[in-house]
């Protein structure tokens, strides 16, 4: 199993979420972050006071799969979320050791 | 136990209060009990017209009456007991146009200038900024009525510097019209419509020292600096024996003109608050850690009260609703919507943008310049004094602080103090008997010639009486008080520090 972090622009959460759910792929949990990559922040000023904000909001996805669909999942984020400008995000892919389904107790693959 | 302690303070109270009402009726001026009047002459069909014709042009009701024998002066005198139904009564239209001009100025405070600092400081200190202005409001609506308004506009001192005791616990204030400044005026209106004015005045300095100075020590900063500068300076500049009253005392040493306040509110409070600020020293972080403005649209909406609520100030100074507000009410609309226009251009022309708080500041630059002229000038001087104030507070908000890199937090010395110095002196240049005749009476061998020099004398005294009381009256409550919050409740913010509240809570705590 896999787990499939990626961090995106919060306008294409909605497009992520669509493709993967056409992909078959079900269930996720979404977090706003804040950060930084290449993308430079940008520049506020009031009055006589400037303040670059460097951290740019962010939204992160996590997504938990079989070994067999991660592939799948990772090309559809990365579809879904392209722009082809800086500052589109990135896809983390970490093995998983364990999932449990609280409701049934279930565990491994068919708890994902 | 319980019952009497909690009698204790109760009774306390009640003997103040006892006390304090004593006081009000020993200095209410009774008349003494006449013998049986003769039965009085009755006013012509004319006296008593013309009384109704200086009621449409806010003249004084008793000119035609005086048709007696001259006094030791060669003025000739109301014979006893002429009157008309004229003389002594409030006019209903001037008297209505105060009471909203009232509600309109304190408006400007609670809310307008609460959100428009609420807003332009961190989400941690959104309700200390706000309790400032509550507590500030409700402190000097103490002083105000039991000696305030009476040492600003008694006379019984019959001195340059402060008015006098005769209105102590607004005793004798009520809804006959103190001729002294409006003839047709309710008296209580009047020290309502005033002290509106000096509660917005040290609410202003809660912007240089915002998040920052511990409630208690703003509360006694505030409570001595009312009587060190305000009142002695509300008397020096509008006070009927007030030393720079060049419009209406004949004898004042300094003929200078402030129609709404230029001296009196923003001078006083902007340069108060630099030096206030300079002793304080800057928040934690400052110039390390960002300080945005946590909610521009808090401040915005600050912005539009403020601005209308300046109708009641500028206009409402007139306190009459005659042809001198119908000036003031079109100056101050000129002046601020050209100071608005001109701050966001200069913002566009340096920066390639506009902003919300750049529309924001011209616009209150603007209502600070024109303040004491909008009475004075005509509607094209209006239009340079907004230019005028859109690019001076400009530069003192954008250059001058990062220049000397003093912590006023919210620019109210940046915009009170340099908008309220600079309008005070063009004042001076631009004001014109064409739309203002009480400038041809005790000043007219000033106006247009030397006023600005009399303008330059007021702002000297102004400056030098809001600086040196104010480093007196800081190190005095530093040393007994202490100024600033201690460091961890700094960080923490003063909302929960200070008032034990949070300005926003999104989530239940369940």
């Amino acid at each position: 199993m896999k787990l499939i972090i990626a961090i995106i622009k919060p306008f294409k959460l909605e497009e992520v979420k669509e493709a993967l759910a056409a992909a078959g792929i079900e269930g996720m949990t979404v977090t706003e972050v804040k950060g930084f990559g290449r993308q430079k922040g940008h520049t506020e000023i009031y009055r006589g006071s400037e303040y670059t904000v460097d951290f740019l909001p962010k939204v992160k996805i996590e997504v938990a799969v079989g070994d067999d669909a991660a592939g799948k999942a990772v090309d559809t984020i990365v579809k879904a979320a392209k722009t082809g400008k800086i500052g589109d995000g990135k896809v983390f892919v970490l093995p998983l050791e364990e999932v449990v389904r609280i409701r049934t107790d279930e565990r491994g693959e068919s708890a994902v | 136990m319980t019952c009497s302690r909690s009698r204790r303070p109760k009774l306390l109270a009640t003997l103040a209060l006892t006390a304090g009402l004593g006081l009000g009726s020993l200095f209410a001026q009774t008349p003494p009990a006449a013998a049986t009047p003769p039965a009085p002459p009755p006013p012509t069909l004319e006296q008593r017209i013309a009384g109704l014709e200086a009621y449409l042009g806010n003249g004084d009701p008793t000119v035609v009456l005086k048709v007696g024998p001259k006094d030791k002066d060669g003025n000739a005198t109301i014979p006893a007991g002429l009157t008309t139904p004229s003389v002594g009564t409030a006019g209903p239209g001037h008297n209505g146009f105060m009471m909203i001009c009232t509600a309109l100025v304190l408006f400007m405070t609670l809310p307008g200038l609460a959100l428009f600092y609420g807003g332009l400081v961190r989400t941690k200190n959104v309700l200390s900024v706000m309790a400032q202005c509550l507590g500030i409001a409700g402190l000097v609506t103490i002083i105000w009525w039991a000696v305030g308004y009476s040492l600003v506009f008694g006379k019984s001192f019959n001195s340059p510097y402060l008015g006098g005791t005769e209105y102590f616990f607004l005793a004798g204030v009520d809804a006959a019209p103190n001729t002294d400044y409006a003839f047709w005026v309710s008296q209580n209106v009047f020290s309502m419509y005033q002290l509106m004015f000096a509660i917005i005045t040290p609410a202003l300095i809660i912007g240089a020292i915002a998040e920052r100075m511990k409630f208690s020590a703003i509360m006694a900063f505030v409570f001595i600096w009312m009587f060190v500068v305000y009142i002695p300076l509300a008397h020096m500049v509008w006070g009927s024996t007030g030393l720079m009253n060049g419009v209406w005392n004949a004898g004042a040493s300094i003929k200078a003109i402030d129609f709404a306040g230029g001296t009196v509110v923003h001078m006083s409070s902007g340069w108060s608050a630099l030096i206030l600020c300079l002793i304080l020293g800057p928040r934690l972080g400052f110039g390390k850690t960002p300080m945005p403005p946590h909610s521009l649209v808090l401040c915005m909406v600050g912005t539009g009260m403020l601005w209308v609520g300046w109708y009641g100030f500028n206009a409402g100074s007139a306190v009459a609703a005659d042809g001198v507000a119908a000036n003031a009410f079109t100056t101050t609309t000129l002046a601020t919507g050209v100071a608005s226009f001109t701050w966001a251009a200069l913002e566009y022309i340096t920066r390639g943008k506009a902003s919300v708080l750049g529309f924001c500041s011209g616009a209150v630059a603007g209502l600070v310049v024109v303040t004491p002229g909008c009475g004075f000038i005509n509607s094209t001087s209006a239009m340079w004094v907004g230019l005028i104030a859109g690019l001076v507070p400009f530069l003192a908000c954008t250059k001058l602080k990062s220049l000397f890199k003093y912590d006023d937090a919210l620019d109210t010395f940046g915009v009170h103090a340099v908008g309220g110095t600079v309008g005070a002196f063009i004042t001076g240049i631009f004001a014109t008997p064409s739309v203002n005749s009480n400038l041809s009476t005790n000043l007219k061998d000033v106006v247009g010639k030397t006023l600005w020099l009399e303008q330059l004398k007021a702002i000297g005294l102004t400056l030098i009486l809001s600086i040196v009381a104010t480093v007196v009256i800081a190190y005095l409550v530093k040393a007994v008080l202490g100024l600033r919050p201690s460091v961890d409740a700094e960080r923490e913010g003063l909302d929960l520090t200070d008032h034990g509240e949070e300005g926003y809570i999104y989530e239940s705590k369940s």
